[in-house]
């Protein structure tokens, strides 16, 4: 039998290629999953009929051919793209095949996925509790056995964050290594495709898949080198910067900080050099410069859901009017405040003030990075302040619900790469693990996330499912 | 008091290039609607920009061809509005960063040379078309429905705009005809405003005549043509100067012209200050056109027009000069040898009227056909200009056919037409020499147009006064 809350992928792709499983016979395995727990997990907006290859869940804004994609709004139900995504294709082209589309906070905006449009998704670990966001119905759907591996979506946190909150292994690249052509755009300075997986070696295996340059895409690049799948147990040569505001940040739970210190000490053990080292003015002006970006970013790219050429169209008696009609009822509340929140920042006589100095701070945070990364090969922090929390217990606190990200938001404004290993439990919970490189580093964090990972022996699979 | 207008211009040129601006959609006009679409044209989820090089490449061009300087790092923004001939809801443009700035293009005119200030060139997509259905008019307001054509969305656009130099509408009128000789022999555009592939709007304020205060000034726009622009600028001018001289104040305000018909009047709108909340476009990166790329442009420029203009007038007039250039026959007139005047005038206008293509000339033959053009009826050397064009033309055969003018020949004609007429012949003695030309239509018809008109005016004067006083 296929256990698919243990089946990497690729353990995956081993048995297929020895003959011992075929595809179709992986699709019903997770598909039998999916029909046994999704009702209560709600990972999947929706699944489909593709055996052709090893499967895969995407977030529902990784546009597919023929397959609707909702973005988690209503403004997009029953859009179906007539392209796919690049990285969708590139996942067809390296043996994979699509099981499902994952329910994800309206437009990645959110930390919890409470802010899906077509209700939230619940945290494998405790379904009374959330799996993090915006890519939580991809997060949950890996934690929760319903997918050998996902793609998830990172703007602000939202693949680290849920990966943390679920216990598995979640990659934000380094801006511009991953195609974004075919991606439902949130802020596109700051999008990034990444893999979402139960092993770092799978994690490696799935951004090979997907990373480099795509002429469809003006912002990629060419790797710099190879993405190698990681091996080596210890850290030897390694040097582990502790930035201290990342630690010591304020609403840190005292498990969570216990997690992480004992993660340090394994680096450590491992061989690495550990030092302290210092991000003052990225940690506090990080997430009031990210709140002024992406908003004026989603601002103008969530302006085409007009009711003009597909998705939801309300009638009114004029143009102006459709407008009005079709985006009130299309759009949820955080949406609809990010967009009043973005284009007031991008208004005449506010920009300079807003949009313009948000822009200088990023050049900042990246230089303090930058001056970081000439000590220290990786940085490290928890991932989230806090385990998964319970449902609804942000919902109605917008800003207690951005300080989820207050520790990834930070190298994300700089465009680097942030990796996300679970690291041990509190209070029954996971908890995750943040590594930081320079950019293209991604195969520093992969060895470093592989090593650490061994040495840790967490256990993915869910206390209660096992 | 002397008042002088104010005149700037903004100048959209279409780029032929063979694809949109930012996707691989072919730029066809004369296809189905909406046959030339894709998921970035249409602004569907997901998809993006993704610049032509070849528009990027004749932008630098045109910027070179007008003296800018080309940025080394220009930057495309989003310029925010809805409206549903914008699929996006933003249009790619730039915006404080342009690809060319700071240019100038020199306009030959009869008063000497004036130079127009170039403030900068840019890259842009263009819209949609709109088609509204069942108002006034054709406008959106109390539409009934309104159908959208995105074949244009998405097809590359360069907006000129110039500083506030012009004079006169008569100079504006030279610097449009100018420029837009500039792009067309550029290779860049076709430039024709019927299809919409050059538009432009007018700034027009006035003030005292030497004084160098910026008064309001209003715009105007879809002027549909050259000539139609100059009086539509000469109109607002008088009009603003009435307002200031009753004591008013010009107020801004957009005058938009309708496209279809000269005649109707223009609607008024006051600007709004609309806010298109500009950023940086974050799904493109910046144009840095490396030094090697402009230099390689820069040598592939043609010898402009202005240029020839200025070097045409020394031997003709400005005017002439002007119209050869931007007729584009100025490159015959070079090579048709005889008198440079009688060469210019005759390929303006008989040759001009004939549509034939100059390029199909041979310059020697029309040279000998305009040498003799005065001893050739007029009939003939049309029907001769006509051929012109054929590739086996020789003049030879029309010369052959020349005027008569042999007095011995016309003289007896001339006797027998007067005979004819004689209560004619009374009033031309009565005083109505006006009258000259009645008879020199007779000997022309008689002649079937083979008299030298010369030759038969000079007999008929003779002839008349000659028999007044020999009474």
């Amino acid at each position: 039998m296929i256990d698919t809350l243990r089946l990497t992928a690729e353990e995956a792709f081993r048995l297929v290629e020895r003959g011992e499983v075929s595809t179709a016979e992986l699709h019903a395995a997770y598909l039998a999953a999916i029909a046994e727990r999704d009702d209560e997990l709600h990972a999947y907006l929706r699944t489909v009929d593709d055996p052709q290859g090893i499967p895969i869940a995407f977030k529902d804004l990784v546009s597919t051919r023929g397959v609707e994609t909702t973005a988690g709004s209503r403004i997009l139900a029953g859009y179906k793209p007539v392209f796919d995504a690049t990285v969708a294709t590139r996942c067809r082209e390296s043996g994979m095949s699509l099981l499902g589309k994952t329910n994800m906070d309206e437009f990645a905006m959110g930390s919890s996925t409470e802010n899906s449009g077509f209700g939230p998704t619940k945290n494998p670990w405790d379904p009374e509790r959330v799996p993090g966001g915006s890519s939580g119905g991809s997060a949950a759907a890996v934690a929760g056995g319903l997918a050998p591996w996902a793609l998830g979506s990172d703007t602000g946190g939202s693949v680290k964050q849920p990966a943390s909150l679920c216990g598995i292994v979640g990659l934000r690249p380094t801006y511009g290594t991953v195609s974004r052509y075919g991606i439902v755009a949130f802020a596109s300075s700051l999008d990034q495709i990444g893999p979402m997986t139960k092993t770092v070696r799978d994690n490696a295996l799935l951004y090979r898949a997907i990373a480099g340059r795509d002429p469809m895409d003006s912002t990629t690049v060419e790797l710099p080198e190879a993405v190698q799948v990681p091996d080596a147990l210890d850290l030897k040569g390694l040097r582990v910067g502790v930035p201290k505001e990342l630690n010591e940040a304020e609403g840190i739970e005292p498990g969570v900080n216990e997690a992480a210190d004992r993660t340090i000490e394994l680096c450590r053990e491992l061989g690495a050099e550990v030092g302290e080292t210092s991000l003052p003015r990225s940690v506090e002006f990080g997430l009031a410069c990210y709140y002024l970006v992406a908003p004026a970013e989603a601002s103008s790219n969530l302006a085409r859901y007009d009711g003009v050429r597909y998705g939801l169209r309300v009638e009114g008696a004029d143009v102006r009017e459709m407008y009005e009609k079709t985006r009130d009822a299309g759009f949820g509340d955080e949406p609809k405040r990010r967009i009043m929140l973005g284009a007031y920042a991008l208004s005449a006589g506010y920009y300079d003030a807003y949009y313009g100095q948000a822009q200088k701070v990023r050049t900042v945070i990246a230089q303090e990075h930058a001056a970081a990364f000439e000590s220290f090969d990786v940085l490290v922090s928890p991932t989230s302040p806090t385990v998964a929390f319970r449902l609804g217990e942000k919902a109605e606190n917008p800003l207690a619900m951005y300080l989820s990200d207050v520790l990834t938001i930070p190298s994300n404004m700089a465009g680097l790469p942030g990796l996300s290993i679970p690291c041990g439990l509190s209070e029954g919970l996971p908890v995750g693990f943040q590594l930081i490189g320079p950019q293209f580093s991604e195969n520093v964090l992969f060895r470093t996330g592989h090593a650490l990972e061994r040495a840790i022996g967490f256990d993915v699979v869910p206390g209660r499912l096992r | 008091m002397n008042w002088e207008p104010v005149i700037g211009l903004e100048i959209h040129v279409h780029l032929k290039t063979r694809t949109k601006m930012f996707c691989r959609c072919e730029v066809e006009y004369s296809v189905p609607e909406n046959s030339r679409t894709c998921p970035v044209c249409l602004a569907y989820p997901g998809s993006l920009p993704v610049p032509n090089r070849k528009a990027v490449e004749w932008t630098v061009k045109l910027g070179l061809a007008l003296g800018c300087r080309i940025a080394e790092h220009a930057v495309f923004h989003r310029k925010n509005y809805f409206y549903p001939d914008n699929p996006k809801a933003y249009q790619i443009s730039q915006y404080d960063q342009p690809m060319c700035v700071d240019g100038r293009l020199v306009v030959p005119g009869s008063e000497g040379e004036s130079e127009v200030g170039i403030v900068r060139a840019h890259l842009e997509e263009d819209a949609a078309k709109n088609v509204h259905l069942g108002s006034a008019q054709g406008r959106i307001a109390g539409a009934s429905a309104t159908l959208v054509d995105f074949n244009r969305a998405g097809t590359p656009l360069v907006e000129i705009v110039t500083r506030p130099d012009l004079r006169s509408s008569e100079e504006a009128r030279r610097f449009l005809q100018l420029l837009r000789q500039t792009v067309v022999e550029l290779g860049i555009s076709d430039a024709e405003m019927e299809k919409g592939s050059l538009r432009f709007d007018v700034n027009v304020s006035v003030r005292p005549s030497g004084s160098d205060e910026l008064r309001t000034r209003t715009e105007l726009k879809n002027l549909n043509s050259f000539a139609f622009a100059a009086r539509a600028i000469e109109r607002e001018v008088e009009r603003q100067v009435g307002i200031y001289e009753s004591g008013g104040e010009v107020e801004q305000e957009t005058l938009h012209f309708d496209p279809g018909s000269e005649s109707a009047p223009p609607l008024r709108s006051k600007e709004e200050a609309q806010d298109y909340r500009y950023f940086p476009e974050p799904d493109l990166v910046p144009i840095e056109p490396p030094p090697e790329l402009i230099e390689r442009l820069r040598g592939e420029l043609p010898e402009l027009p202005g240029a020839r203009m200025q070097r045409l007038a020394a031997e003709l007039d400005h005017d002439l000069a002007a119209d050869l250039v931007t007729s584009g026959r100025d490159a015959l007139y070079e090579r048709v040898p005889g008198d440079r005047r009688a060469v210019a005038n005759v390929l303006m206008n008989q040759f001009a009227a004939s549509g034939v293509d100059s390029a199909a000339v041979n310059p020697d033959e029309l040279g000998k056909l305009i040498e003799a053009r005065s001893r050739i009826p007029r009939d003939r050397l049309i029907e001769a200009l006509a051929a012109s064009g054929e590739p086996d033309f020789t003049a030879e055969g029309y010369l052959a056919d020349g005027l008569v003018a042999d007095t011995s020949e016309l003289e007896p004609i001339v006797d027998r037409i007067l005979e004819a007429n004689p209560g004619q012949v009374e009033a031309y003695r009565g005083g109505k020499e006006g009258l000259l030309g009645f008879f020199v239509g007779q000997v022309m018809r008689e002649t079937q147009g083979k008299a030298d008109p010369q030759v038969v005016n000079e007999l008929l004067r003779a002839k008349l006064t000659g028999y007044a006083s020999g009474l």
